[in-house]
């Protein structure tokens, strides 16, 4: 079992009257990729800012490393690296100068930093714009120097606030390869996102979080499988009978009804169930109007705890019915 | 070899001032073309006006140019020091600050380094006021040996960097606790009005009414000028139809009062930066 790096525990914080964060407790392992899904405004900024220290604990217990982010904020912030949600660079310092000027901040040696920075430039793929001004870079090489600013300092944990908001698809898989690279040399990341497939694809381990709360968390396998088999979507002359009707068989885990149709989550393999669940309807003068199924993706996870969608999903989006109202 | 903290913010707003090239070029041109224009403007009308003014026996007269170039150097030093604070409002606003809100860094050290930043700059237009001065014939230094030079240059120096460090300080203050940048505009300049006009910058403070004698002897603009003068003019000598002199006792008196009031704005200063929160 590796040691707990990061631990949450009981953290509340309020902007004004607004209640941001509701007592959210959770534990990273060191070396984990961890990452909390939620929409904007969930919440996942903030906690992230109380952990690096930016926003004071108001009420509740984070540490890091074993130091009290309260107590011992020099500690904590000697031992993380972060890569904000907009960008922050000085548009008018160069490459190299923004990483030394990091490198500075953290009292790095003189002989040190500047082997960091020309094995981190290498590493992210900018080694021919060292002297470029970031002004003069591409969203994606922002998005690199950032990242290598991240880990000037060899961080224990790094935390990444949507590493990918606003790249093309080609950039993401890159920077996901890196940060997959990164986390393989031993450092823990801490990843917050509104995009399912970034939570899918890079995390260990996810939080899903929503109006301040963690409403549930596990590998991204378990999230799905807890799911079921797969999910039958119908459309049907009559939804909420054809809930009632089906729902009568055993290996139907649930039944709700939406927009447009209805949604069964299954334990069996679906393509067996749904030739069953058609004939059934059908006796009882349900007509099926369209059909669809598929395995439960991160999205379906989401709704499913959730109740709802997050807008603005990544670009491979997964199917589900609501997300296209105009279907029929 | 490692940095000190206030070291890694000074070298780089240094950078920035000397990438920015019109700012680099217009701070360094502005004080001269004050002196061009303004001060010999006002000195034709002054000398005028002060021509038929006996000049009492063994009394260095100076001309208005001379006597105004002070308080150039002094207005210029106020303004640099008093709008240096405003790249952290910037840097605050772009997230910037967010970087150094978040490293080891202690939050003396970004007061520190601004305000180094800010000294190198005023000094550096104090003696381009000096030697554009001394080309458009201010008679700076009567009668110094070189050496008295030297020691007039480091205490115009001093003067310079105590007043510059208090205002920045004062500059940054206000700039890491406001949020919009025109709030601040209106803030300083708001500022910049009775500190400049309620002062000895331009003309005697002597026939002014009671109330505006008083704001002017304990502002630190005032402090500032009588040392420049003292440095560079002289301890005694006849401008716009007065005497001056300036003991040693003014001098201390007047450094004096600018160290109070630098410590004083350091306090706030960190008072400030200790509860900024920047997200």
């Amino acid at each position: 079992m590796p040691d707990t790096i990061i631990s949450v525990n009981g953290l509340i914080h309020r902007y004004g009257d607004t209640e941001a964060v509701r007592n959210i407790s959770f534990e990273i392992a060191d070396g984990e990729i961890f990452s909390f899904l939620g929409p904007n405004g969930a919440g996942k900024s903030t906690v992230i800012n109380v952990l690096t220290t930016l926003l004071p604990v108001q009420q509740g217990h984070a540490s890091i490393a074993g130091f009290d982010v309260m107590v011992d904020p020099g500690e904590v912030r000697r031992r993380i690296g972060i890569v904000f949600q907009e960008v922050t660079l000085d548009r008018d310092m160069t490459v190299s100068e923004t990483l030394a000027f990091h490198g500075m901040l953290y009292d790095m040696p003189r002989d040190l930093m500047k082997s960091r920075i020309q094995e981190l430039i290498g590493i992210v793929e900018l080694s021919g714009k060292r002297d470029t001004l970031t002004k003069h870079l591409s969203g994606g090489m922002k998005r690199r120097l950032e990242i290598a600013r991240g880990l000037m300092t060899r961080p224990r944990v790094l935390f990444l606030d949507e590493p990918t908001i606003g790249l093309d698809p080609q950039t993401r898989m890159r920077i996901w390869d890196y940060i997959h690279q990164i986390n393989r040399e031993g450092t823990t990341i801490f990843l917050t996102t509104h995009y399912m497939d970034e939570a899918d694809q890079l995390s260990d381990r996810i939080g899903i979080i929503d109006h301040g709360q963690i409403v549930t968390s596990g590998k991204p396998i378990d999230l799905k499988n807890a799911l079921g088999q797969d999910l039958i979507y119908l459309e049907t002359t009559d939804n909420s009978s054809a809930i009632r009707i089906a729902s009568t068989q055993e290996a139907i885990i649930s039944g709700e009804q939406k927009k447009n149709g209805v949604v069964f989550i299954v334990s069996e393999d679906g393509t067996r169930i749904l030739p069953r669940i058609i004939d059934l309807l059908r006796e009882n003068g349900i007509g099926v109007l369209t059909i669809n199924m598929k395995k439960p993706s991160m999205d379906d996870v989401f709704v499913h705890h959730t109740g709802r969608e997050i807008r603005d999903a990544g670009p491979e989006k997964g199917f589900s019915p609501k997300s296209r109202p105009g279907r029929r | 070899m490692r940095t000190p903290g206030f070291v890694v913010i000074f070298w780089r707003d240094m950078l920035r001032f000397v990438r920015f090239r019109t700012l680099l070029l217009s701070s360094l041109v502005q004080p001269a073309l004050w002196m061009a224009f303004f001060g010999i403007a006002m000195s034709a009308n002054f000398n005028l006006l002060t021509a038929e003014i006996p000049v009492p026996s063994g009394l260095n007269e100076v001309n208005y140019l001379t006597f105004m170039s002070a308080g150039v150097i002094a207005m210029t030093t106020l303004f640099t020091s008093l709008y240096g604070g405003i790249t952290l409002l910037f840097d605050k606003n772009w997230g910037l600050l967010r970087e150094v809100f978040a490293s080891p860094l202690r939050r003396t050290d970004i007061i520190i380094g601004i305000g180094l930043s800010v000294v190198v700059k005023s000094v550096l237009q104090a003696l381009i006021i000096l030697g554009f001065g001394i080309l458009l014939g201010v008679q700076y230094f009567p009668g110094y040996s070189p050496s008295e030079v030297a020691v007039a240059v480091a205490g115009i120096i001093l003067f310079v960097t105590v007043f510059a460090l208090g205002f920045v300080f004062l500059s940054s203050a206000i700039s890491i606790t406001m949020e919009s940048p025109e709030g601040l505009q209106g803030v300083i300049t708001l500022l910049t009005m009775p500190i400049f006009f309620a002062s000895n910058a331009l003309y005697p403070i002597e026939a002014f009414p009671d109330v505006l004698m008083v704001i002017s002897a304990y502002n630190p603009l005032t402090f500032l000028v009588n040392g420049l003068r003292y440095f560079a003019i002289g301890d005694s000598f006849f401008a716009l139809g007065k005497m001056y002199s300036y003991g040693a006792v003014e001098v201390v008196t007047s450094l004096t009062g600018l160290v109070v009031f630098t410590v004083l704005m350091f306090s706030i200063a960190l008072w400030r930066f200790r509860r900024a929160v920047v997200t």
